[in-house]
């Protein structure tokens, strides 16, 4: 193979150039064009952290704020180490820490941060819609780093990214998503993006974890995984939420698994290069079993990797404000 | 359009045949091809450096290693308006050690000097090359760096009202330089 070979040509114009909103609260509020350009710059952004030196000058002098009302170490991680590669200026607040423990609203708590002027919050919350309120409040653009059971945007994106990256596109292909389907801003943002992007998307889960209303989304519902994953060209497991759950959903754990759990077995229904996907923390025996989370289907650790890529597009495109702005 | 004057400064077949002493000059000055690589800026760079590197094989016979470079995240004027849409970026493609390497900088038009500066930035985050050559099809003049490139196709004095678009088969369906005094910006 001559060395040129692995140049490509990318001359063409993309659709968009630019996000229409100064904020990424959800993928409700993305058009296919969007979520195309995000994709794409992921794109050109994967490539740097191949690179000897991981840094590119592109956010020097910006601030970002990641604002963490929710344990997380995967996605608080994934954003940070893509503001360092931007050459962006950091700060991490975590509940712990902040005075919201001292009662201060999160109004408060963004318009605080506001006065010392940061040009982007990355906001996880408990609450669905806290993105949308401090939105509405501030000027500094806000990115959706999950909110509450509403919506994991850099999520969805990141899936998409790794499912296109080896399958070229979304479109047409049967995705299976699995597990805690009333808990899950995950699966919210994946059947949107997935929808909308032509893929056919099922949803599988014990009925009383099954929203009544999810086939409004476009989505077809069934509580039999063989139904789900029998000709998918990808699986995406749900963790179970323990956390959020306060009633009697399931029997029990293991019952679960016997009934949901992703097993080799089950693997077999799907086509012969099924992608087996899991946001993260997988909770092993539950959800998924550990030969199919560690077997060679399974890009889960593909999907970290991404994360940093999406998340740079993200905060890249986002820097320059929006285009129907004007200029202050 | 209709009220912008242009001329054609270059044909294909000038572009041809500057190419050509372009690739021979290479030879010439580094004695042979060994230790070089192409790297062209995106987007005309590329194809540009593409077309080197197949002469250069026709001249010496060996292969000279070719990579894509994009620069936009080193633009020093990416952030310096408040607001307003992000230029697109692509993908860098630099598939080899540019360490230790006489690196031949390509690109369309050597202007202000200042996308010449952001691609020097960028090369050396992907290592310490042994040195970097610049090549540029069109030297228009106006720099606002000092900058200056090795190997020039055309030295092309404009105005700096004018603007001077370098199109090629691969992106634009033919090959020419053409001036254009634009009438309104």
């Amino acid at each position: 193979m001559s060395p040129q070979a692995t140049v490509h040509d990318i001359d063409q114009r993309p659709a968009v150039t630019s996000l229409r909103s100064k904020d990424l609260l959800g993928i409700f509020e993305l058009t296919p064009d969007e979520i195309t350009l995000i994709l794409d710059t992921a794109d050109a952004m994967k490539e740097i952290a191949s690179r000897p030196i991981k840094k590119v000058p592109a956010l020097r002098g910006k601030t970002v704020v990641n604002l963490f009302f929710e344990p997380s170490t995967r996605t608080r991680t994934s954003f940070e180490i893509a503001e360092k590669r931007l050459s962006a200026d950091t700060l991490n607040i975590a509940i712990a820490t902040s005075s919201v423990v001292k009662g201060e609203t999160l109004a408060d708590t963004a318009l605080n941060l506001e006065a010392m002027h940061p040009d982007m919050i990355v906001l996880r919350h408990s609450s669905s819609g806290a993105c949308h309120l401090l939105s509405r409040i501030c000027r500094s653009a806000i990115i959706n780093a999950g909110d509450g059971m509403h919506e994991h945007p850099t999520q969805a994106l990141l899936d998409a990214f790794t499912i296109r990256e080896r399958k070229r596109q979304l479109k047409g292909l049967k995705v299976a998503i699995i597990g805690d389907l009333l808990h899950s801003r995950v699966l919210r943002s994946n059947i949107l993006l997935l929808t909308r992007m032509g893929a056919e998307v099922w949803v599988c889960g014990p009925p009383t974890l099954m929203p009544a209303d999810i086939r409004r989304f476009g989505v077809t519902a069934t509580s039999s995984i063989e139904a789900a994953v029998t000709g998918a060209d990808v699986i995406m497991l749900l963790r179970i939420q323990l956390e959020r759950m306060e009633g009697a959903y399931f029997p029990s754990l293991r019952e679960y698994f016997n009934v949901f759990g992703m097993t080799e077995a089950r693997m077999k229904l799907a086509t012969p290069d099924v992608m087996i996907m899991h946001p993260g923390p997988m909770n092993r025996g539950v959800e998924i079993a550990s030969e199919v989370a560690d077997g060679p289907y399974s890009v889960i650790l593909d999907q970290v990797a991404n994360g940093v890529a999406v998340r740079m597009a993200v905060l890249y495109l986002l820097a320059g404000g929006a285009e129907h702005e004007e200029a202050a | 359009m209709s009220d912008s004057k242009s001329a054609v400064v270059m044909d294909a077949d000038r572009i041809a045949r500057t190419l050509t002493r372009i690739a021979h000059e290479i030879v010439e000055r580094n004695k042979g091809v060994d230790g070089l690589a192409l790297v062209g800026i995106r987007t005309r760079g590329v194809h540009i450096a593409r077309r080197l590197a197949r002469i250069l094989k026709q001249i010496s016979g060996d292969d000279v290693p070719t990579g894509a470079l994009d620069i936009t995240l080193y633009r020093d004027d990416l952030m310096r308006h408040p607001v307003g849409p992000q230029p697109v970026i692509r993908r860098t493609e630099i598939p080899f050690s540019i360490d230790n390497k006489k690196i031949l900088l390509v690109d369309d038009v050597l202007y202000t000097g200042r996308t010449t500066r952001a691609a020097l930035d960028a090369l050396i985050d992907f290592g310490r090359p042994q040195l970097i050559q610049l090549i540029v099809l069109v030297d228009r003049g106006h720099r606002e760096l000092p900058i200056k490139a090795d190997y020039v196709g055309k030295n092309l004095p404009t105005n700096p009202d004018e603007s001077v678009q370098v199109r090629l088969q691969e992106t634009d369906g033919n090959d020419e330089v053409v001036l254009q005094q634009e009438a309104i910006v």
